[in-house]
């Protein structure tokens, strides 16, 4: 016989509003093994907690019902408060009358009061049948793994690192730096990018507790959080890294010329290259697709003047294992491509630029030195348009969301340009102006008071080669006019999208994205650095479009959640996990094939279903799919469940 | 120019008469300009494309209906291709027209086409001219 | 090989070059274009208004006249009357309640329609059917040396879900000047709206539409334009006087119907193709690429 405690929140008017909370104590009263029902204003607050616990010694109680709100929101709580008095946590259920009752009957008090009562029977019987199940603990491995190393991965990984764990950097270019160290200056203080990034890169470099795995991919990945088993593909660059010295002398001879990603096509760049001269590592890579010995079998001079013997034409891909506890995916964003915009001209024009074009071209180490030159004819632009908003926000034929950085890094782009070329005009397309940063603000006010760039509000409904120049034709709603500009060169500001191949490791590492292929948070609100998967962390606009500073916070939020994974010895997890009865199992293998978290197989041997106990998250699927019975889910039995069943069909 | 705005604009009988003829909602426009920045005829026109809209949100009917720009306009569906909330602008400036000319009031009446035009112009322009323009 | 054609009023009038040069090229390529018996006047323009049910039925009556012709395909070569047939028929498709009420208004018909027919442009045919590769074969004349500025208009590509080719950057015509030998110009008023029906009305407007799509097409060194509406072939080229009359330095450039060129291409008797319908004389450019012979 049990000996049961009903304990019914009124949680203020939600519940009590609707339902007659002094009816239901009575009626729950007389059911069969409740030794104690009451109620309270609001069990969640220190008070009703309190009682519980009281009630609990008092009445000797051996399983408690707390009717409230879901158990999303409080079955911790309430566990953990008659854990605290020596109970089971896992004797005490929530029973759901607010969301699944007060709030949906709110017209029809009668039947929400019949409806709670049910709802609280049926979890009585429930509970009978709960079995004193204890959380399993595993270990954790201590060291982590950052996959990508653009300003996210290298704040989260110096943050890990000087916390004292071992932390695998991995990142699929040569050099770490991202899309950070292209840009010309950051807004709002106009800071050298390259100043401030290049500091913490060469602390990664140099740090003892990082292991900087650069042109590098992560291939596979197995496991649960604290116990991940990764594959990690180190890719061909037909240089010895542990032999070059990065000297630089074969970069210096390589005769080949090929348009360069990291100059965003503006310029050229050898087969043998490093990505710029601060690059971490700072070791050349072979590009085999323009190499004239892999596409011709003719040259090797960089082999032939390296006195250190450090080209290897030989040199094959290599796969490394690594065991790490937590992972944190900060795989950054790309443009999207203009070639998509048909209005624009589909790409064909050379003066039609994307924003990170005119990044490369402002950049003092750029490869104009900072002057902004036409790329068709090498002229100095005069007029030059910027257009905001292209691909963002436009939900019939691109991207919905907004890109968030954009109206910042045009105004701070047409500065620079006006800064460039002081007899120039600068125009910028808007439909709004989005400074929501420190100093944002004042940013754009100095730019349109001091550098004098003329904001247009409206889109651009057409761009067009007229003779040399491009003609804009946009819109100003302020006063209600098209606007024509003859343009010497036009700047589209590109929709952010999450980077390429991005979609492809979520897939792997079987992460929620969303429609976008953006990493989803755990919750939007109160959990933005964890994902949905236990052990996997999310930092930088591999999440969503975000501007440098909010980049670094998230990073140092995502390495401090490692860290306070890494500050336990063990991980505890939920015991509600589906368990075999081997003497039923026929091996049929439903259950392995409906598992979404992959914690079922078919044990070679025996031929009947295991169940991964750390792996398993309770999500029921498996005891629903299995045909005979024999997979059943701890605390949500066949029995249980029917006991239940039967209180709402009676 | 004061303008007063009330409920009365917004829940009018105009601007329902607009939504229900066009199958638009008039709000999904966040008056971004792209239909009036690639219209062919706005030079004509004394109210730019997205401001008619701008002006039928506040419930301004007068204003719209006795504007020049609803009859300029010569349905080219360029707004409507580009239109990043897809509001089929081209619907609305119909419905506009359609309010007057349902009233039995022409804008172009089939008597005030000049002789000459009439002998000059092929039937495919006197047919969409008075199907658009004549009640 | 038969295909149901819907002429459309203005081809049988001021766009009989159009009709004309058609027939006759596409029976060369082994296409016979059928005349839709008792056709009517698809209406010009689509009805925008969510109730107006009374001007679907012009369109609508002619795709009963294809079902009758025991056809399931018609062609237009107007851009206009391509444009509001293929839209009413996309409306009736995905409306059964409109369908109905259509059916119901037409009781008088004897066949009901229910969405049977496919509405095609006749660029459409060339393109999937006959094939530009087998109308290059057929070419006896290539158009050497000939730089035409393909004029698309509006009611061929818009609105996006009835148009035949991309909106932004169409190349159905190109593709087309290339098949006939022809060399095909490129310029970005080639989508841009003539001013349609104003040319009964507001005179200015078209003139001031005309110029500029002219103006550019000949400082890309176009020396004739091409198109497929009558519409559009009037106020490109009749209202070139109008033109003339506002822009004193307005040099006049040929507009031909692309069955134009394709009859001549194909080597067919110049008569078929009507050029005495052309406002602006296009013989003397032609003579001028020995395309024909003297006049």
């Amino acid at each position: 016989m049990s000996r049961i405690g009903v304990f019914i929140c009124h949680c203020g008017l939600n519940i009590a509003g609707t339902i007659d909370v002094k009816k239901v104590v009575k009626l729950v009263s007389d059911y069969p093994e409740v030794v104690y029902a009451t109620d309270y204003m609001y069990m969640c607050s220190d008070p009703g907690q309190d009682m519980i616990k009281e009630m609990v010694k008092e009445k000797k109680l051996d399983g408690v019902v707390v009717a409230a709100c879901t158990p999303t929101m409080h079955e911790t709580t309430f566990r953990n408060t008659i854990a605290s008095v020596g109970l089971n946590p896992y004797r005490g259920e929530i029973a759901n009358i607010r969301e699944q009752c007060s709030w949906v009957h709110q017209n029809n008090k009668e039947i929400a009061t019949e409806k709670a009562v049910k709802i609280i029977e049926a979890t009585i019987e429930k509970l009978k049948l709960n079995m004193p199940l204890v959380p399993l603990s595993v270990p954790v491995t201590k060291r982590a793994l950052v996959i990508g190393g653009g300003i996210a991965g290298i704040q989260a990984s110096l943050d890990i690192a000087d916390s004292g764990y071992e932390v695998i950097l991995v990142e699929k270019n040569q050099s770490i730096g991202g899309h950070m160290l292209q840009l010309s200056e950051t807004f709002p203080t106009l800071d050298c990018p390259q100043c401030i990034a290049t500091p913490k890169m060469v602390q990664v470099g140099q740090h003892p507790k990082i292991k900087l795995l650069a042109f590098s991919e992560v291939e596979e990945v197995s496991g649960y959080v604290g116990n991940f088993q990764v594959k990690i593909r180190r890719k061909a660059s037909f240089v010895d890294w542990d032999k070059c010295t990065g000297c630089g002398l074969c970069m210096e001879k390589c005769p080949a010329k090929v348009p360069s990603e990291f100059n965003e096509f503006l310029a050229k760049r050898k087969a043998i290259y490093t990505l710029f001269p601060q690059a971490v590592p700072n070791k050349p890579v072979i590009d085999s697709n323009n190499c004239l010995y892999f596409t011709k079998g003719k040259c090797r001079i960089c082999e032939k003047n390296c006195s250190l013997k450090a080209i290897n034409f030989e040199q094959k891909d290599s796969l490394v294992e690594e065991k790490v506890g937590a992972i944190i995916v900060a795989t950054g964003y790309d443009l999207m491509n203009k070639a998509e915009v048909g209005e624009y001209g589909y790409g064909k024009y050379k003066d039609v630029i994307d924003s990170l074009q005119v990044e490369r071209l402002l950049a003092p180490a750029g490869p104009t030195e900072g002057i902004p030159y036409r790329p068709s004819d090498g002229k100095i632009p005069k007029e030059v348009v910027f257009i905001q908003c292209v691909g963002s926000r436009d939900p019939e034929h691109y991207y919905p969301y907004c890109s968030k950085i954009c109206c910042m890094y045009t105004v701070k782009q047409a500065m620079l340009y006006k800064h460039a070329v002081p007899d120039g005009q600068a125009y910028v397309f808007y439909m709004d102006v989005r400074c929501n940063g420190k100093g944002y603000e004042e940013f754009l006010q100095r730019g349109i008071e001091e550098d004098r760039i003329l904001y247009l509000r409206g889109r651009v409904s057409k761009i067009f080669k007229d003779g040399d120049k491009i003609k804009v034709w946009g819109a100003d709603t302020l006063t209600g006019r098209k606007i024509e500009i003859s343009a010497d060169l036009v700047v589209l500001a590109m929709a952010m999208i999450p980077s390429k191949g991005a979609k492809k490791l979520a897939e792997k590492l079987r992460l929620a994205t969303d429609d976008y292929g953006f990493l989803t948070e755990a919750h939007p609100k109160l959990r933005p650095v964890e994902s949905l998967t236990a052990g996997y962390f999310l930092a930088g606009a591999a999440q969503a479009p975000k501007d440098i500073p909010e980049t670094v916070a998230q990073a140092s939020g995502a390495a401090s959640k490692v860290d306070s994974l890494f500050s336990k010895d063990e991980l505890y997890h939920e015991p509600i996990i589906a368990n075999v009865d081997e003497e039923v199992c026929v091996g049929c293998g439903n259950c392995v094939n409906i598992c979404a978290y992959d914690a079922v197989e078919l044990d070679l041997k025996t031929k009947k279903a295991k169940v991964n106990p750390i792996i398993c998250e309770g999500c029921g699927a498996c005891s629903a799919a299995c045909p005979s019975g024999a997979m059943q889910q701890n605390n949500f039995s066949k029995r249980q469940i029917f006991e239940m069943v039967n209180i709402f069909t009676v | 120019m004061k303008t007063e705005i009330s409920i009365k604009n917004i829940k009018s009988k105009f601007l329902d008469k607009v939504e229900e003829l066009s199958e638009e909602n008039i709000y999904t426009c966040y008056q971004c300009g792209k239909c009036s920045a690639g219209c062919p005829s706005i030079s004509e026109m004394d109210i730019s494309p997205g401001e008619i809209i701008r002006l039928v949100q506040l419930g301004q009917e007068k204003e719209v209906l006795d504007s020049k720009t609803i009859w300029i306009c010569a349905s080219c569906f360029t707004c409507v291709t580009r239109c990043p909330k897809g509001v089929d602008l081209a619907k609305i400036m119909e419905a506009l027209r359609q309010i007057t000319l349902r009233k039995n009031v022409d804008y172009v009446s089939p008597l005030s086409i000049p002789k000459e035009v009439l002998s000059q112009v092929p039937q495919i322009a006197l047919v969409s001219c008075l199907r658009k323009f004549s009640a | 090989m038969k295909i149901s054609y819907f002429p459309g009023c203005t081809l049988k009038t001021m766009a009989k070059n159009f009709e004309d040069s058609a027939i006759a090229s596409l029976s060369f390529l082994g296409l016979e274009m059928v005349e839709l018996p008792r056709w009517n006047c698809c209406g010009t323009v689509y009805s925008l208004t969510s109730d107006d049910l009374i001007h679907q039925v012009a369109p609508i009556r002619n795709l009963i006249r294809v079902k009758e012709a025991r056809d399931t395909r018609v062609v237009a070569l107007c851009s206009m009357c391509y444009h509001t047939l293929k839209r009413a028929n996309k409306l009736v498709k995905e409306d059964k309640e409109k369908l109905d009420k259509l059916n119901n208004l037409m009781y008088r018909e004897d066949v009901k329609y229910n969405g049977e027919v496919e509405v095609l442009h006749l660029l459409e045919i060339l393109k999937n059917e006959v094939g530009f590769n087998q109308v290059s074969r057929k070419v006896k004349m290539p158009l050497k040396g000939l730089k035409v500025a393909p004029y698309y208009g509006c009611l061929l590509l818009r609105p996006a879900e009835v148009g035949l080719d991309d909106p932004e950057s169409p190349t159905i015509l190109k593709d087309f000047l290339e098949s006939v030998g022809a060399e095909a110009i490129d310029y970005p008023y080639e989508t841009e709206c003539c001013g349609s029906y104003h040319t009964v009305v507001n005179i200015n407007l078209v003139v001031e539409r005309a110029h500029d799509i002219l103006s550019f097409a000949i400082s890309q060194k176009a020396e004739a334009i091409v198109l497929s509406c009558p519409l559009c072939g009037f106020n490109l080229d009749h209202r070139q006087k109008e033109i003339k009359e506002k822009f004193s330095d307005f040099k006049s450039i040929p507009v031909f119907y692309f069955t134009q060129l394709l009859a001549l291409s194909l080597g067919l008797d110049e008569k078929v193709c009507r050029f005495e319908l052309n406002f602006i004389d296009p013989r003397p450019l032609l003579k001028s690429k020995h395309l024909i012979g003297e006049v």
